[in-house]
């Protein structure tokens, strides 16, 4: 055991490399993201926010269920799914859908549990992504067995696991946390800490002075970014990838980013926060303070991000015929006996009721 | 070439796990104290020794961590075996349990498998004080996507571990910790497949004495004094509560047509109820007798001192018998 715990500690203050005008930061101690990637950060975060503006559409279309978007928080969906390699893995959660996407998944499937249906609509292996858990930080532990295993073959397989400020306060995020690092797993673990949990504020969440710190007890060295600053979470996400994947053990990072719209469709945000509150995160925009550091009209993005937008409205606007008999295969390997019995049954009713129209 | 030797249940579940981490470099083993103590049981005993420490290894005590690392370790290629101390001490990974151990193939359509086992030592009968004797399989077997097993013999224990781990399926193995040192000649070959059959242990024409786990050798005693009773009692062992093996279950009900159904656990919305549910639906006609129960009472699992009034005994499973509606009494 060692008492030195100031190497775990995160900077006093968030990492940001370009502020919220759009210009660099001076003595940021971390060099900038070269251009070509800026762009390609930049391109992804107008699509992201695209997608996420077009799903919340859709649900008031009646076309999916529910969203949680991510609007706002773009900067962290695309930069956790851009340091990673073809080899890593990405754990999501129900907000992260566009992460999902960046790193590959079609978001049309990206959206099937979203719009009703009973899977989660891709196939995990495929890219690497996890099906995104909806129960509070339980992805976390998952996180870190797929970076165990991994790491017992020798493989060079980083894990990123993705939760939010009010997962933290779950038993699982100490869970995970605490095997990551006995294990040495190598698991980046990226907290977008959007200030509220549906509607309980941070300060409600912990008392801790800040989520970063939290590594400090399970000996997880921990940093603070700029959550609206691509640059920055490029920069740190990287390194703490980098450190995972060289055999440094588990690395925390919080972003400090913030929920500009309510829950989900279903909340009703102006119950607990000021609408100035929310106008004061307008200014710290992810995307207008990146094209004024590039100097770049979003218009010359714009044309992919309304592809996508298209290719979503095409994926969710066409009715799929369900299949009810499916809900009775893939329970276990093979279905039992009992399953059978109730798929036929089911089977026969709806036969049944078919005929008799 | 199969082999034959006197073993205990613990040992036989120890040389299903040495056996299965020989054939198969992707099964691990994990849990608190597995490692070089060799588990509080001596179930993992020498496996660190013999296999090193990352197949198997102890953890930090936290229960949803084991099993939920065991998710991931099971989405990626291993074939974990997470031992939970004391039956109890297993619900904080309740939820990894039912939300994603038991959900993980539907909700990708079969993409992810989870194949992996968690190990309870479950039920009483040992003088365990509080927390080390509950029967919680009612609470795995309600969660659609579990196989749940138990066995009652060493043989049997040996053959459905290994089964279990080679299994695609996630499987809860619940061993009744009272039937650890129990010893009995076991084959340790490649027997029939376990998992869903149930066995008639005890051939029998009056009625059928339905049981499982750490009630079968009651159920095969109180067989013992019937019959010096002059009352031929058949036994049944599901051995698997999921799936449900209906069909033996059902054609043991039928070939003697009473039934009483012995179980550790309390009886209210229980496995027994719904035993007694299933043959009913399916052996009505047949019946000469409600089937009757003799299970653990709705009480928390009592001290030491009291457990014997609690668990189900030869005395209560005659008696119950004695009720089924004999012609002759």
């Amino acid at each position: 055991m060692t008492g030195d715990a100031d190497h775990l500690l995160p900077s006093d203050s968030p990492v940001t490399l370009i502020d919220a005008n759009g210009h660099p930061v001076a003595d940021a101690g971390r060099a900038l993201p070269d251009e070509a990637a800026l762009r390609r950060a930049l391109a992804s975060l107008i699509t992201a926010r695209r997608l996420n503006d077009q799903a919340y559409a859709l649900v008031r279309q009646g076309r999916l269920a529910v969203y949680p978007s991510s609007h706002g928080q773009e900067a962290c969906q695309v930069a956790a799914a851009q340091v990673l390699d073809e080899g890593d893995w990405l754990f999501p959660t129900y907000r992260d859908t566009v992460a999902a996407v960046e790193r590959g998944v079609d978001p049309v499937e990206a959206l099937t549990l979203l719009k009703g249906d009973w899977h989660c609509g891709w196939d995990p292996y495929e890219h690497r992504v996890a099906p995104h858990a909806t129960p509070l930080a339980t992805q976390l532990p998952h996180a870190v067995g797929v970076a165990h295993a991994a790491r017992l073959r020798g493989e060079p397989t980083v894990v990123m696991a993705l939760c939010g400020d009010g997962g933290t306060s779950e038993g699982d995020f100490h869970e995970a946390m605490n095997f990551a690092a006995v294990l040495k797993a190598p698991v980046v673990f990226l907290i977008q800490n959007n200030e509220y949990a549906i509607s309980v504020p941070l300060a409600r969440q912990t008392a801790a002075p800040s989520l970063a710190h939290k590594g400090v007890g399970y000996g997880i060295p921990g940093e603070r970014v700029d959550g609206n600053d691509v640059a920055a979470l490029l920069s740190v996400l990287d390194s703490a990838v980098a450190k995972a994947r060289a055999g440094e053990g588990p690395q925390l990072v919080e972003a400090h980013t913030y929920r500009m719209q309510a829950h989900t469709n279903a909340d009703d945000a102006t119950r607990y926060r000021d609408a100035a509150d929310v106008d004061a995160w307008v200014g710290r925009d992810p995307i207008t303070r990146l094209s004024a550091y590039l100097s770049i009209d979003e218009s010359a993005f714009r044309a992919e991000a309304e592809r996508v937008a298209e290719h979503v409205r095409d994926g969710l606007n066409r009715d799929v015929e369900p299949e009810p008999a499916l809900l009775f295969e893939h329970v276990y390997a093979r279905p039992t006996p009992q399953l059978r019995e109730q798929a036929a049954q089911l089977a026969d009713e709806i036969e049944r009721e078919v005929a008799s129209r | 070439m199969t082999a034959h030797e006197k073993l205990s249940m613990a040992q036989a579940l120890n040389r299903a796990l040495r056996d299965s981490l020989s054939d198969d470099p992707t099964v691990v083993v994990f849990g608190e104290d597995v490692g070089p103590l060799g588990g509080v049981f001596r179930v993992t005993d020498g496996l660190t020794a013999e296999f090193g420490e990352d197949r198997c290894f102890d953890t930090p005590l936290a229960e949803s961590g084991i099993v939920g690392v065991a998710v991931g370790m099971a989405m990626n290629g291993m074939r974990p075996v997470v031992e939970m101390q004391f039956d109890a001490f297993a619900y904080p990974a309740f939820e990894q349990i039912v939300s994603h151990v038991a959900k993980m193939r539907n909700r990708t359509r079969g993409k992810v498998a989870l194949p992996m086992v968690i190990r309870i030592p479950y039920a009483g009968g040992i003088g365990g004080v509080e927390h080390h004797c509950d029967s919680s399989e009612a609470y795995y077997v309600h969660t659609p996507g579990l196989h749940v097993v138990t066995p009652s013999t060493p043989a049997d224990a040996y053959t459905l571990l290994r089964e279990s781990i080679a299994s695609d399926d996630p499987v809860v193995f619940l061993e009744p910790k009272k039937l650890y040192w129990t010893k009995e000649e076991v084959e340790l070959g490649v027997k029939p497949p376990s998992i869903g059959r149930a066995v008639v242990r005890r051939e029998g024409t009056d009625a059928t004495l339905i049981a499982y786990g750490p009630s079968v050798p009651i159920a095969l005693e109180a067989a013992e004094v019937a019959d010096r009773e002059g009352r031929s009692l058949q036994v049944v062992d599901l051995r698997s509560i999921v799936p449900f093996d209906d069909e033996t279950v059902a054609a043991a009900v039928r070939s003697t047509g009473r039934a009483v159904v012995v179980a550790e656990a309390a009886g209210f919305a229980s496995v027994s109820s719904e035993i007694v549910a299933r043959v009913t639906e399916r052996c009505f006609h047949s019946l000469a007798a409600p089937i009757r129960r003799v299970t653990g009472f709705d009480i928390p699992y009592p001290p030491p001192k009291y457990e014997h009034l609690h668990l189900p005994g030869v005395d209560r499973v005659l008696d119950a018998v004695d009720d089924l509606q004999w012609e002759d009494s």
